[in-house]
């Protein structure tokens, strides 16, 4: 992105700019190495491992693109299954239409989750805090009451989604998916990172302060709430892309799934929202959870679990993991 | 489909009727959003406790609906008070409401439901009683018994509320604190008092909108999410704080809800509440009766 322009006016300095850098560099390069050791690790665990990496580097995309808009910007969206379910479906689609690869599926349920973003950023005009959060809900059902009565995608029953032939240097089809899921989940990581430390997170953190004030200090606050919402729901819809190919059984139920409306919003907020790693740090560790605990005893439990969670940390340490660390740091010094 | 005038006059009816149903369900969010700002999300998540709580009664104690709705509701005023405070002292007093009351609230509806699932399985439930399933006929028209005593038991409650807020001291002091916090101080009232009051009257119409809830239709715990929609879509609509705006606001949902049903179909009609939310929050936030 070339920032010349906007270096002096809106007070990213050059060590900003140099620090930017040299995190980008380090998530891509945790982000390869993580795929490779996924590779390493898989080679022992078998598929079971790449089924449960899968999810828990979906929720750390998911949960960082919530985060690009709701943590920054302080909007919070509570339909990101619908948007989540609208890729997956992209790619339902296609793949009936056109037989699309899962490498243009991902891209265009980037696009259209993404065009619907940038409409929920136009009703953020007239709608600021609960009314918002109530719309995006209100978004979801609609949505998701489309696709039931939608039958060319399955409508109410569902539909089958043949996984395509596993090619190149993959053992596996799963395998394939995690290190796909493993990669998008590290540019995402990296957006945020470039997000929240250029002109549009500064001006997304004005508007999360006070909107109307910032707005009177001359914050393009539309066009910035535009970025927020459509690049929050580009993510999210790539993050349900790949999905069908994931379950291969996809229905409403589980394309705007309990599991996902609620990982989504609390991962970000059980790990802080203020910050890139917060979103990051809540999804690997409540996934993670999930992931034994589902093995061990139910996943209602387990997302009965992430409810409590959710309001204890709410109610108690409303800056999430990142405000505890830093809390911790402070009194040490 | 050929559409007669019978069917549309049964359709006008039974959505006339499911609108007094609904007006129930969203009182409790009037009170609590509208007039205090607390926004309840979790508020159909009362609803499916006082549902499940009424299944309970009658099938494990023998009692009648209509008397564990009246228990119920002094129930819901009695603890009312205590969730009140314990959200004023986890939330509310740390002044930064939305975002954190928000994902507080989403957490108390998840967990209810998520712990209504552990206890009840993902069953439909249903009331068995002999009275439901009477039907009286009105020439053309037939109503069911089943959204008779539901939409008679709303109109009172919603009654009872709207005499409550108008004609009693406490009542028009939580008018006020719907307009004006300092102001309340003044006039020598506690805004906090007031507060508790109505978050409890709130919390008890939801009780009792959940039985009602069980008797119109069988219930499982994770259909209160459709009724978050409904409830503040009406809410919206009729003005946020208004409870006859929430009335009719809420027959107009119920008659374009039973319209659609008989028209097009009824896998759309969960479309409709949020439809009509979408736009009224788009075209017309000050709702219908705002200027």
């Amino acid at each position: 992105m070339n920032m010349d322009h906007t270096t002096v006016t809106s007070g990213v300095t050059q060590t900003d700019k140099r620090r930017r850098r040299t995190t980008e560099l380090m998530i891509a390069a945790a982000g390869i190495l993580l795929s490779l050791l996924l590779i390493v690790v898989g080679r022992t665990y078998g598929d079971y491992f790449y089924v449960a990496s899968y999810v828990v580097l979906q929720f750390v995309l998911l949960a960082t693109a919530w985060n690009v808009l709701g943590g920054y910007s302080g909007y919070v969206n509570f339909g990101s299954a619908g948007f989540f379910a609208v890729g997956c479906y992209t790619t339902i689609l296609l793949g009936k239409l056109f037989d699309a690869p899962l490498a243009v599926c991902v891209p265009a349920a980037g696009i259209v989750a993404g065009l619907i973003g940038l409409g929920t950023g136009y009703l953020s005009l007239r709608l600021r805090g609960v009314f918002f959060s109530i719309a995006t809900l209100a978004l979801a059902v609609m949505l998701q009451t489309l696709i039931v009565n939608w039958s060319y995608v399955g409508g109410a029953r569902g539909v089958y989604v043949l996984r395509p032939d596993t090619s190149g240097p993959f053992d596996s089809y799963v395998q394939l998916l995690a290190i796909v899921m493993c990669l998008m989940a590290t540019a995402a990581v990296i957006v945020a990172v470039v997000v929240e430390r250029s002109w549009i997170g500064f001006g997304l953190a004005a508007l999360r302060d006070d909107e109307t004030a910032a707005e009177a200090a001359g914050v393009p606050s539309l066009r910035l709430k535009l970025i927020a919402t459509t690049l929050s729901g580009f993510l999210m819809g790539v993050a349900g892309a790949p999905f069908p190919y994931y379950i291969t059984y996809v229905d409403p139920a589980s394309a705007f799934s309990l599991a996902i409306a609620i990982n989504t919003i609390a991962m970000p907020l059980i790990g802080g929202t203020a910050t890139w790693w917060g979103p990051v740090v809540g999804a690997l560790l409540l996934g993670i959870t999930q992931q034994v605990l589902t093995v061990t005893i139910s996943s209602a439990a387990n997302l009965l679990i992430v409810g409590v969670l959710l309001v204890i940390f709410v109610a108690v340490a409303p800056n999430g993991i990142v405000g505890l660390v830093r809390k911790f740091r402070e009194s040490r010094r | 489909m050929y559409v007669t005038w019978d069917l549309m006059a049964n359709a006008i009816v039974a959505g006339i009727l499911l609108g007094g149903f609904y007006a129930a369900v969203a009182v409790g969010v009037t009170i609590a959003f509208g007039m205090l700002d607390i926004v309840n999300i979790a508020h159909p998540a009362v609803m499916m406790i006082g549902a499940f709580l009424a299944y309970l009664a009658l099938n494990t104690f023998g009692i009648d609906p209509m008397i564990t709705m009246v228990i119920l509701a002094g129930v819901g005023l009695a603890i009312g008070p205590f969730l009140y405070r314990g959200y004023h002292a986890l939330i509310e007093k740390r002044g930064d409401e939305s975002l954190q009351g928000l994902a507080f609230f989403f957490g108390i509806l998840f967990i209810v439901e998520i712990g209504l699932v552990m206890t009840f399985g993902v069953d439909y439930r249903a009331l068995e009683l002999s009275y439901l399933s009477k039907t009286f006929e009105l020439g053309a028209v037939s109503i069911p018994a089943r959204m008779l005593i539901p939409f008679v038991v709303a109109m009172i409650m919603c009654g009872l509320c709207y005499a409550y807020l108008f004609y009693t001291f406490t009542g028009r002091t939580i008018l006020a604190v719907a307009q004006d916090v300092e102001a309340v101080r003044l006039i020598g009232a506690d805004p906090q008092r007031s507060k508790s009051v109505a978050f409890s009257i709130a919390i008890a119409t939801g009780l009792v909108a959940g039985v009602l809830l069980i008797l119109i239709q069988p219930v499982e715990p994770s259909i209160g999410r459709e009724f978050i929609g409904r409830a503040f879509a009406v809410c919206v609509l009729g003005g946020i704080a208004s409870i006859t705006g929430t009335v009719t606001a809420a027959m107009i949902l119920g008659v374009a809800e039973t319209l659609t049903a008989s028209l097009i179909g009824p896998s759309w009609s969960p479309a409709i509440s949020f439809g009509l939310l979408l736009l009224t929050l788009a075209f017309r936030p000050s709702g219908i009766f705002g200027r």
